[in-house]
Formats: structure tokens, sequence, C-alpha cells
């Protein structure tokens, strides 16, 4: 009790409230403060180009329907922020649509990367010797593709279907991007987790008599989600990038979306015009993926202090 | 060690046909074939042209015969044309690898410098200026850079020239000073570079300050060894491992990231020709550089996994 009271006069407590790893871990992300730059730029963008599509005073003109034959190919003004292009149309308006198609592609391709990545690791690593061999083979072979060359071949295998679902763009974009990326995180699952079979902590749980069932789901599949999360947050900025590329060449989503990358190469034709039209979309997508980096960054950091 | 690089190679074989496999399966499922046009052409020229290029036969014997094909080293013949295939790409790569290597030497001196001198420094400002460099090179996407490179330095400031590639584009015309254009050839070069010298550069600095914390290193001091020597001889040289092991995937990414460099500089390599023969479903052409391309980026791996046994004599291959 007496040293209880000495303690709280020094203005030290005592930890009475257990603290878990996942609170911990945000504690020090909230520390980061690279990290929580990048989340909130991340946030105000991801929340602006969001309410874009309902607000129109965000947006200010239709990306592709309002054409200003007044003002072809200007640069920022007050009327048009970031310019026109050369049919007229407000550059502002088609980089904020493009940054959230950025964003969405960014997150949902890795929504499929990580159920790509986690059921094919997670079976190689429970599911027995030969399903290991098999899914390991098929992931590096998946790996021994050369990644655009896959990419761009996906892409154009899923354009123009109407199949089920799967006639979305978007959606198909997604699937072409995740389609080659998911083989590091199955790796890493597979690897976290055949590791973690052989931890004291699990072998405890065995000699206790628990199910199978609840040492992954209880002890195992928890311990692999820190990594997980790391590569997953670190393959958005990658995720962005391929499919900004993929627009960038002519395989992204159809002409009349603004995507990034469509935005940049159609800009490309002009750059000696007006270099705005490619500046601001060029400059979108390298503040998205630094966001991203940065994020990333602060995640491991925070999840893994080892690592530091 | 040649029992393993034996095994390596061979390992290739089911890879490769593996990849032949599905890229066939993907192309055949690609909407549209190699002859459709806005304007249909007649009939009969198109039964002619399928009758040319095999393309009558059932699927499965289209693919039995090229695999019989491949296994006699014949790519076919691209559908635009009418030309080999093999010989396409040779012309395309000829082009495609003096990119990749002036891009790789200026990745490997600039990352492996700002690398060293960052973990020299560390936490000073050549350490942030290093560090800064290494995090916006990884995160910017090539071509963004090469728009930028474009807009600064070709357009405004008229120091570089762009569009088409500086170098010779035929082999015979290797020696011959007047068909180098270094104008041309500066900014795609950065442009291709920036990535892979962000990586080596981050590597280079956290394997430098790993090794520089180790005992030897110390001991090295204490026997009054200059600081120079410290660094070269005993920092630098084991430093080295863990950024060699990234040299594989570098070249790997150099050949890859040429996709886009290619296209945005008009420059005539081998992933420009891809681009195109996927759009125009050359089949053949689609084909053979893929299985290129997969066979450059197995053996640029291989070499660097027999590499880090001869620089690391701890490791052993069995």
């Amino acid at each position: 009790m007496e040293a209880q009271t000495e303690l709280a006069e020094t203005g030290w407590e005592l930890p009475t409230r257990e603290r878990s790893l996942w609170s911990d871990a945000f504690y020090r992300l909230t520390r980061n403060r690279l990290a929580m730059g990048a989340l909130a730029v991340l946030l105000v963008v991801g929340a602006i180009a969001i309410a874009s599509g309902y607000v129109g005073d965000l947006r200010r003109y239709h990306p592709y329907q309002d054409q200003d034959y007044q003002h072809i190919q200007e640069g920022p003004s007050g009327r048009h922020f970031f310019g026109t292009d050369n049919l007229g149309r407000d550059n502002w308006s088609r980089v904020l649509t493009g940054m959230g198609i950025s964003i969405e592609i960014g997150l949902g391709t890795q929504a499929f990367v990580l159920l790509f990545g986690l059921a094919v690791g997670a079976a190689a690593a429970l599911g027995g010797r030969i399903s290991d061999n098999l899914l390991m083979r098929l992931t590096d072979i998946t790996y021994a593709f050369p990644d655009l060359l896959f990419i761009i071949l996906a892409r154009s295998v899923l354009s123009e279907r109407h199949w089920l679902l799967l006639g979305n763009p978007r959606l198909q974009v997604m699937l072409a991007i995740a389609v080659v990326n998911w083989t590091t995180l199955a790796r890493l699952v597979r690897g976290q987790m055949l590791s973690l079979a052989e931890r004291d902590y699990v072998v405890a749980a065995r000699a206790l008599g628990a199910s199978n069932r609840r040492i992954v789901f209880r002890h195992m599949l928890p311990n692999t989600l820190g990594p997980v999360i790391v590569a997953v947050t670190f393959g958005i900025p990658i995720a962005i990038f391929a499919e900004a590329a993929l627009g960038f060449i002519g395989f992204g989503l159809p002409p009349p979306t603004a995507s990034l990358g469509r935005l940049v190469a159609d800009g490309y034709t002009y750059i000696q015009v007006n270099t705005w039209v490619v500046a601001f979309p060029a400059g979108a997508i390298a503040m998205l993926m630094l966001c991203f980096t940065f994020l990333g960054d602060g995640l491991r950091d925070a999840l893994d202090p080892r690592l530091r | 060690m040649t029992g393993y690089v034996v095994r390596r190679v061979l390992w290739l074989v089911p890879v490769l046909w593996a990849v032949a496999t599905i890229t066939f399966i993907l192309m055949h499922a690609v909407p549209g074939g190699p002859f459709t046009q806005e304007k249909p052409l007649p009939q009969s020229i198109i039964n002619a042209l399928n009758a040319r290029y095999n393309l009558n036969e059932p699927l499965w014997k289209q693919y039995v015969l090229y695999l019989w094909h491949i296994l006699h080293l014949d790519l076919g013949l691209s559908f635009r044309g009418d030309r080999d295939v093999a010989e396409l790409i040779r012309a395309g790569f000829f082009v495609t690898v003096q990119l990749g290597f002036l891009g790789f030497l200026v990745a490997a001196v600039l990352g492996l410098t700002l690398g060293v001198f960052s973990a020299l420094n560390q936490n000073g400002p050549m350490d942030y200026i290093g560090v800064f460099f290494a995090t916006v090179g990884a995160s910017l996407p090539n071509f963004v850079l090469a728009a930028f490179l474009i807009i600064i330095f070709a357009v405004k400031l008229g120091w570089f020239d762009v569009l088409g590639w500086g170098g010779p584009t035929q082999i015979g015309d290797a020696l011959d000073p007047g068909a180098w254009h270094l104008k041309k050839m500066v900014l795609p070069i950065i442009a291709v570079a920036a990535l892979p010298a962000a990586y080596i550069a981050r590597v280079t600095r956290a394997s430098m300050l790993e090794v520089l914390s180790q005992d030897y290193i110390r001991t090295a001091h204490a026997k009054g060894l200059a600081n120079y020597v410290v660094i070269l001889r005993h920092a630098i040289k084991n430093a080295m491992i863990p950024v060699l092991t990234i040299m594989g995937p570098t070249a790997a990414v150099l050949v890859t990231g040429s996709f886009i460099i290619e296209t945005t500089f008009a420059i005539p390599g081998v992933g420009r020709a891809f681009v195109d023969a996927v759009l125009r479903r050359d089949y053949a052409m689609i084909m053979g550089s893929t299985l290129f391309y997969t066979a450059i980026v197995a053996f640029a791996n291989l070499v660097v996994d027999v590499l880090y046994a001869v620089v690391d004599p701890r490791i052993r291959y069995r």
C-alpha cells in the first residue's frame, strides 16, 4: 500500500489494465508522426474522393460530360483548379475521380490478395505434405511469370466478359492484379504458420487437449495477423501502381472512366502544349503511393518492434 | 554445387512448360481472334490465314504442335508481317538489353553509394537525404517519374531529347559512333534505374548498419586500422551479401519495367512488342515473349543464387 502511494507521488503508475498486443501496437502507431500524417492525408483524400461522387459542389464539374470550350488546355485557375484538358474537361474533377478509383482498386485488390494468400498459405501449412507440395509448386510457377505480362494477359482475358459479377471492369482489374500478387502473402502465411506450429505455446495448447480448430483460430491465426497486415498494406501501393500502369498502356478501365494512369497517358500526347495535364494526375499517383508506403512503414514498426 | 545448378536448370523445364500452357490457355481465352477487324476480311482470306498459321486445327492439336515446335526452339511466325518471332524478339531484345544493362549499372552504382554513405552517417543529414531518396524512389511509379523528367528536362529546359532509343537498333551498328545519341538515352535510363536504385540503397544501408555493429568491426578498429580500410575491406565486403540477393529480382524488375518505359519513350524493345502483340492477338509473339521473359528472370535468379554461394562460403548447396 505504502509503495503504491509513493509511486503515485513520483508520477509513476503501475499498469492496472491489461495491455494487449493490438493496443500496444496502436499506441506505437499513433506516436509515429510520418505514418499518422500519411493516414490523415489518405483519409482526407479518400473522403473527398468518395464525397465528390455525391456532392456536385466538391467536384464542381462532371469528369467527362462537362466540356468548357472557352477554356481548353489551360493551367490552374480559379475556375478550373487543376486546369483543363484538350476537350475542355476539368482536371480537378478528373483527378479526384481517378484518386477515388485508385484507392478503391488498391484496397479491393488487396482484399482478393488476402483471400487467396491466406487460403493458399494456410492450406499449404496445415493440409499435409501433398497439398503443401502442390500449392507451393503452384506458387513457384505463378511467381515465375513476369508480373506485368501476366496482369496484361489476365486483364485482356477478362475484358468484355459479362459473367455473373465479373462484368464490372473494376472487379476485373482487381482480379487481374490479385492473381499475380498473392504469392508473397501465401509464402509469408505458410512460413509463419509452420514456425508457429513448433512454438511452445502451441505445443502447450495441444498438450492441454485443445482441438485443432481452437489452436488454429485462437492461437495461430492471430499471431500470423501482424505480418499479414503489414504485407497487405505494402501491397496497396503496388496494386495502385499496377492499375495505373495498366491504364497507362491502355489495358485499364475502359474510357471514358478517368483513372489516373489513363489521365497521365492521355496527357502525354499534349505534353508540349500543356504540362499540367500530366503533372496533376502523376503527382496524385505519387502522393497516394507515398502515403500508403509511409503507413506500411509505420505499421511494420508498430506491429513488430523487434524489427527496428 | 554442380548438382544444385543442374537441378535448378532441370526445374526450369516444368516451369517453362507450365508457363507455356497457362499462357496458351489464357491467350486463346482472350475475346476476339487475330484476324478480327472492324471491317471484316472475306471468309476465304480468313480461311487461308488460319491454314497458314495452323489456326484451323482443333485447339489441342494447336497446343501439341506448339510444344513440338518449342522443343525444336522454333517460336513460330508472327501474324504481323509473317516474320519469325525469334528474329523479332532478338531485334527487340538488342535494344531492351542496352537499356536494362545501363539502367542496372546506374542503379547499382547509385544505390550502393547512397546506401553506404547513409549507413556511415547514421541519423546525420547525409542519411536523411539518402533515406528520403530511397523512399521517394521506391514509391514513385516509373512512368510518373518519366513524366516529370520529360516535363522538366526535355520540354522546359530542352537539355535532352526524347522519343525513340539513342543507342544502335541493329547489332551491326554497335561500333558505329554515329549510331549513339547520348542525349536521347539519359532520361529513359534514369527512369528505369530510379526504382532499383532506391531498393538497393535501402538494403545496402540496413545491411551496412548491421555489419558495422559487429564485434569484428570493433576488433578491426581496435587493431588501429585506418577507418577507410575497415570500411572497404571488412564492412562493405560482408554487407554485400544481402544486397546480392536483391540483384536477381532487380534484374527482373529492369526487364519487366521496360514495358512501361519503352511505351513512354517509344523505344522499340521487347516490352513494347509484347504490348502490341496482346493488342493484336498475335499468338506466336505473345507466347514467344512470355517464355523469353520467364527464362531470363529464372536465369537471373539462378546466377544470383550461385554467386551467393561464391561470395559467402558459409552457404553450401547440396
